[in-house]
């Protein structure tokens, strides 16, 4: 267990005019951590986010990164270049909508040869053949390698994103929403791979999820957001079975006990 | 060697926001410790706290002051204040928990659930492995149920997959929540056992235990919760 | 400098020499020299409305008219052939509005418009061949945002142009795309050659010509200066490779070159020729004959004009 975190978020606050994106979030992330950032929406999580993948850049606040060379790196202060390069090399996005994670014209077997190739594999054979394991990985039938995910299913396609995201051994992956929109047996297979995936890579993941079921079987620390705040974190059975705050123990008890 | 486990003056209260802000005392005070091969008795009624304190020696439920002390090789960490990864990696290597119910995994085979759980708390994959099938065999779980999801077994199965699935790694400190309920004569014996192995080992054990029979076995210490009650709050 | 003087026939009163103002020019030609700067590089510029439409080589007409001087030689080719129509009426358009010196003879030129092809025979130093290009965005294909490609161009980050390649091997089991097959120039920038077979990119290699490229509607011009290493993507094991053809030209009889098709009856009959024409008959005068000429249909010998 490694004492330095890999993602360290001091006082990270977005304003869009007046109205708060999200204020004075803080928070360390460590290898191999599962951190789900539960709340309703419009409560600041997909913007906390976006900033952390740096696809916003916050009104004030730092986030540090661990590369792979040990040396803490402000991320803010990256050159678009190398912050691009994190993006598709050491990070992973799975992003909610399968359409704007995937390139729909491109074959599934592209699609996951895609951040291979833009590293310089130039091999055809190899690339094709890692994008084969892939699919089987994450349980999609290696006869569709040529099919584009147009003629997937909505499972499929998040799988699929994965598939795409996981291939170049990133450290840290953002989930926004990855299982939502599909049916419950669908979405219970995802997790289900999710999960084994995470452990099995070691990977830190920072996922957004409404549903407090996914937070509770994927990831081992919640942080509560409510008005672009964050009200309450811990480990995720505490939060969830001990709810301190008024709006968690709303949020629990609107669940529904299967 | 000190104790694997002390708690010093915790208490514990929830509020309840969604009823008018009412506050429900659960415990109040709470000392207690527990050695290397000793087994900690909660006795007392039903909702005196029992269960509640098992959660907190866990991590899973927070504590409104007093120190919990679990001994992590030389070092002593309070799940009180610790930070969620550190109360995980004690979960990892230092303490389990068992309860009654076992959460079930979809699609994972009974063999590899518990062989799981034996990688996750520090054994090598043989090792896992190995244990899992003697335990499984031990606890009279059919060898044709082994590799299917224990979804669709029985209650007193599934309850068997995740005694072994408690049991399976070497931890210090084990919190045990009625996990002989409900296993009839010959699997609670079986259970009774593989308890008392694991204090001869050096565990140092916290349970409840409803069952009588049970209590007398393995007991070093009952501890009855109901004189932590709530102190005219 | 006043372009009017010294020209050999009288240009069309009424018009700049070739066309353009000479303020169009300059700023055509700054952007042409930025082009030349940084080999690759999509250079935008204004481009002007053309008397042609988008898609008869308004950019390519744009850049021969920035660059043509009284005293060039002007040659122009549409699929290796001066005598197609929009060759014809480009050659015409700029010996009425600038009246320059139009050949057909590749070693003559000083300055070739092209469509699609490079000449056979290799140009020299001094040589400027203008290339008409559709679509200059080699990333365009899979990349719909004019702002994320040039993000992309200013990144190097060419990995999607390596995804088009592999979709191509994945679907037909080689790399079939055969034409605006994508070149890394001087090291740094991906390049789409235009509508240019693949066969002619080795061409576009250290050649001792400068090679322009304008495109009207999309209102880019690039630049290959000369001696400039041009390399054709591919995979290690998919290699570059060219078209090869299993005959040799039916009426020259020449080998390794660009062969067209030639539908000659309507009971399948057919022959491959010369796709450049001047190529060819430059060989024929030479006396090389190929396998068809003795029976080749009156217009290919180019005796009279069918209806």
């Amino acid at each position: 267990m490694s004492d330095t975190p890999l993602l360290s978020v001091s006082g990270l606050t977005k304003h869009f005019g007046h109205r708060i994106g999200c204020a004075d979030v803080s928070f360390d992330l460590y290898e191999g951590e599962v951190l789900a950032i539960v709340g309703e929406s419009g409560s600041g999580k997909s913007t906390l986010l976006n900033l952390l993948a740096t696809e916003l850049s916050p009104t004030r606040g730092g986030i540090r990164y661990r590369m792979r060379d040990g040396a803490m790196r402000d991320l803010l202060a990256m050159s678009e270049a190398e912050r691009r390069f994190l993006l598709r090399t050491d990070w992973g996005f799975v992003r909610q909508d399968a359409t704007h994670g995937l390139r729909m014209n491109v074959s599934a077997g592209g699609n996951v040869g895609e951040r291979l190739m833009a590293v310089g594999q130039r091999h055809y054979g190899r690339i094709r053949g890692t994008a084969f394991d892939w699919l089987e990985r994450v349980e999609i039938e290696t006869d569709r390698i040529d099919d584009t995910p147009k003629a997937f299913s909505g499972g499929m396609r998040q799988r699929l994103q994965i598939a795409r995201n996981l291939v170049t051994h990133p450290r840290l992956v953002f989930m926004d929403e990855p299982t939502s929109g599909l049916d419950a047996s669908v979405q219970a297979r995802l997790l289900d791979l999710i999960r084994n995936l995470v452990s099995e890579l070691g990977l830190a993941v920072i996922i957004v999820t409404h549903d407090l079921a996914v937070a509770r079987l994927l990831s081992h620390r919640v942080m509560v957001m409510k008005s672009g705040r964050v009200i309450e974190t811990g480990l995720t059975d505490q939060v969830l079975d001990d709810p301190r705050e008024l709006y968690t123990q709303l949020l629990v008890s609107s669940v529904l006990v299967v | 060697m000190p104790p694997h486990l002390t708690l010093e003056r915790v208490s514990k209260s929830f509020t309840l926001h969604l009823h008018g802000g009412a506050m429900l005392e659960v415990v109040s005070d709470v000392s207690l410790s527990a050695g290397p091969g000793e087994c900690v008795v909660l006795g007392g009624p039903s909702g005196a706290g029992k269960s509640s304190l098992l959660k907190i020696i866990y991590g899973n439920y927070r504590c409104d002051s007093g120190r919990v002390l679990v001994q992590d090789g030389s070092e002593t960490v309070d799940v009180a204040a610790a930070e969620p990864r550190r109360i995980l990696a004690l979960r990892r290597s230092v303490m389990g928990y068992v309860s009654q119910f076992l959460r079930v995994i979809p699609r994972v085979g009974a063999l590899d659930i518990v062989a799981g759980a034996g990688r996750q708390g520090g054994l090598d994959a043989e090792t896992a492995a190995q244990r899992a099938k003697e335990l499984l065999t031990v606890l009279n779980v059919p060898e044709r149920l082994w590799g299917l999801p224990p979804a669709t077994f029985s209650g007193g199965e599934q309850q068997r997959i995740n005694i072994a699935r408690g049991l399976i790694a070497d931890r210090s400190l084990l919190l045990l929540d009625e996990p002989t309920a409900s296993l009839d004569a010959r699997n609670r014996a079986v259970v009774i056992d593989l308890i008392e192995n694991k204090k001869r080992s050096g565990t140092a054990i916290v349970g409840i235990f409803h069952d009588d029979e049970v209590r007398e076995a393995l007991a070093t210490t009952v501890v009855d919760v109901t004189q932590f009650a709530a102190k005219a709050a | 400098m006043t372009a009017q003087s010294a020209t050999h026939t009288a240009p069309e009163t009424g018009y700049n020499f070739a066309y353009l103002d000479e303020q169009t020019k300059r700023m055509i030609r700054r952007a042409i020299l930025k082009a030349i700067a940084v080999p690759g590089y999509q250079v935008p510029f204004a481009s002007r409305e053309m008397p042609m439409p988008y898609g008869w080589g308004t950019g390519g007409v744009q850049v021969t008219a920035s660059i043509l001087g009284p005293d060039d030689v002007l040659k122009v080719i549409d699929q290796g052939s001066d005598d197609t129509t929009n060759a014809v009426s480009i050659r015409k358009f700029f010996k009425r509005t600038a009246g320059v010196r139009t050949t057909t003879r590749t070693g003559e030129a000083t300055v070739i418009q092209t469509r699609h092809r490079i000449p056979e025979q290799p140009l020299g130093e001094g040589q400027v061949i203008v290339y008409q290009v559709p679509i200059p965005e080699p990333l365009r294909f899979l990349e719909p945002r004019e702002t994320e490609t040039r993000k992309l161009h200013a990144l190097a980050e060419y990995g999607l142009m390596h995804v088009k390649l592999y979709e191509d091997i994945a679907r037909h089991g080689h790399i079939a795309t055969t034409y605006a097959y994508p070149v890394e120039v001087a090291g740094r920038y991906i390049m789409d050659p235009s509508p240019t077979p693949k066969f002619d990119n080795p061409k576009m290699h250290m050649m001792a010509g400068l090679q322009l490229f304008g495109a009207g509607r999309e209102k880019r011009i690039y630049a290959i200066p000369p001696y400039t290493q041009v390399r054709s993507l591919d995979f290690e094991d998919h290699p570059f490779r060219i078209q090869t053809f299993s005959h040799p030209c039916a009426l020259c009889a020449a080998e390794g070159v660009y062969l067209d098709e030639v539908v000659m009856d309507d009971r399948g009959g057919r022959m491959f020729v010369c796709s450049d024409t001047d190529s060819c008959e430059e060989r024929r005068e030479q006396g090389h004959r190929g396998a068809m000429l003795a029976d080749t249909p009156a217009a290919l010998k180019g005796e009279s004009s069918h209806v």
